[in-house]
């Protein structure tokens, strides 16, 4: 069996006197696509918080693959960038290019990103205003941010909420190319069920402190917890 | 003009207090900190009445006040949503101490004026010696940090999400901030510091498309509206530093419309 790029064990957590975590177990294979389902507040975000190693478990163990050395690229819920936002798309990928302190970027570095905006399709809109890009290609520049590095692990934390159905499945078209192509290990958080059972084969089912992983198969609406049901449009604040 | 030894110094003074206003401009607007760059001119005010109440430098006493400052309103602002309040707070105890401070050390009051609305035109070789040092660190501790500064103030999010140390890097700029705007306000008055740290950058956003450029821009506004300034007010005899203000603002106002005509 193919050794786990990540493995969670009996992970516990929680917030001075509010347990948020009681038993989380997964171990994911690399190349593999996992959503993360669960009820607002059930802890979604604060689980990337630990991986990150933002946070410290109270409990259990969080375990990355140590060779090859796993390379986490994350893209984060939040952005507040307004239609005013100055840099161009190009510009504001290669903020994220920090192997090096000179304030000018050599060619290798400038070839990097040629590459990342092929692959993340942006090459023909890298000139754009960021701040006047559409929300589908906002993602897909905060998705080249986060691919920099060249991860072979990438977090999407509601990467698709607030967008309409047909950039929906673009974005993940293209994420499930970047998945084949790469080698890429997904952990996709989202309240979509219907796009988690299109494109993930596994799930992380978050509820009560309690989590495992389930095969996308046995994703039924109604097995879910109640707030699930249905698509919550609504993103978690947390 | 230009044989007049004190319109000399002004234009030198002048082009050094705009290079480093037109680049550290460029990350108080990226960062939405165009209002605590104001506040921290009215603190330097404060930290000035304070020295001069003290009986020690000026410039020791603004950079006292607003490096003190800086820093307390970078650990109560994490929020972005809470920046407004509590800089409005800082700022208003430390007018109050400013107003406090002139009044105890019962010096006259037109040195206030001068530290609020700076005497361009009166400015020795020495006084221009100090803003070649400001101009050059700026540009030296911009260098040094220029890619995480810049992660930092266009992505504060993007630059968490790789594990930057943002609170450190806000502290940092502000600390930046802080030494500008003393060094600046002391020469050529505060008023004039803070014209330059956000108009030339506001209007730069709305033209350029990568930092490089809005770095250019925002310089060379800077240095037009301050070279212009000095000419006008030269034949005209009327204050150096409205003119100043009325050419940013026209500059910014003439960005808002080409943005508006390109987008």
């Amino acid at each position: 069996m193919t050794e786990p790029i990540l493995a969670v064990d009996h992970l516990q957590f929680g917030f001075h006197d509010r347990k948020l975590f009681d038993n989380v177990n997964f171990e994911l294979v690399p190349g593999s696509m996992t959503s993360v389902i669960g009820p607002n507040g059930v802890g979604k975000t604060t689980l990337i918080r630990l991986l990150m190693g933002q946070l410290q478990p109270t409990g259990g163990h969080i375990n990355w693959r140590d060779k090859p050395r796993v390379q986490v690229g994350y893209v984060p819920q939040f952005r507040n960038l307004d239609d005013e936002y100055p840099l161009s798309i190009r510009s504001f990928v290669q903020l994220s290019q920090l192997g090096s302190l000179l304030p000018w970027h050599k060619a290798a570095e400038r070839r990097k990103l040629d590459e990342v905006l092929d692959a993340t399709h942006l090459l023909s809109l890298q000139n754009r205003q960021l701040g006047m890009a559409s929300g589908g290609e906002k993602q897909k520049a905060y998705l080249a941010q986060a691919l920099i590095d060249d991860p072979s692990f990438l977090i999407l934390d509601e990467s698709t909420a607030s967008l309409d159905v047909n950039v929906k499945v673009e974005l993940m078209d293209l994420v499930r190319e970047l998945n084949q192509k790469l080698n890429l290990t997904v952990l996709f958080v989202t309240h979509d069920l219907p796009l988690a059972k299109e494109y993930t084969d596994q799930f992380l089912l978050l509820d009560n402190g309690v989590g495992f992983l389930q095969p996308i198969a046995n994703m039924e609406p109604d097995q879910m917890p109640e707030e699930l049901r249905g698509i919550v449009e609504t993103p978690e604040e947390d | 003009m230009f044989h007049y030894e004190f319109m000399q110094n002004a234009f030198l003074a002048s082009t050094f207090i705009a290079i480093a206003s037109g680049i550290v401009g460029v990350f108080v607007t990226a960062r939405g900190t165009s209002f605590l760059a104001h506040t921290l001119s009215e603190i330097g005010f404060a930290g000035a009445a304070f020295a001069v109440f003290l009986g020690i430098p000026p410039l020791d006493g603004m950079l006292m006040f607003t490096i003190l400052s800086a820093v307390t309103v970078g650990r109560m602002s994490a929020k972005a949503s809470r920046r407004e309040a509590s800089t409005s707070a800082v700022s208003s105890l430390f007018v109050g101490l400013g107003i406090l401070f002139l009044a105890l050390s019962s010096s006259s009051s037109s040195y206030a004026q001068t530290i609020l609305f700076g005497s361009i035109v009166g400015i020795s070789r020495g006084e221009i010696m100090q803003l070649v040092v400001l101009a050059g660190f700026v540009l030296l501790t911009v260098l040094i940090s220029y890619r995480y500064l810049a992660f930092d103030s266009f992505d504060a999010v993007g630059a968490k999400a790789h594990k930057l140390p943002t609170n450190l890097i806000s502290i940092y700029f502000l600390v930046i901030l802080a030494i500008c705007v003393s060094t600046g306000a002391q020469i050529v008055g505060s008023l004039l510091v803070f014209i330059l740290l956000t108009l030339p950058s506001a209007g730069a956003k709305y033209i350029g498309k990568t930092l490089p450029q809005m770095l250019v821009i925002s310089v060379a506004a800077a240095l037009i509206g301050v070279w212009a300034g000095l000419a006008l007010g030269y034949y005209t005899n009327w204050p150096v530093t409205f003119f100043i203000a009325v050419v940013e603002c026209l500059f910014y106002v003439g960005a808002l419309g080409y943005r508006n005509l390109t987008k």
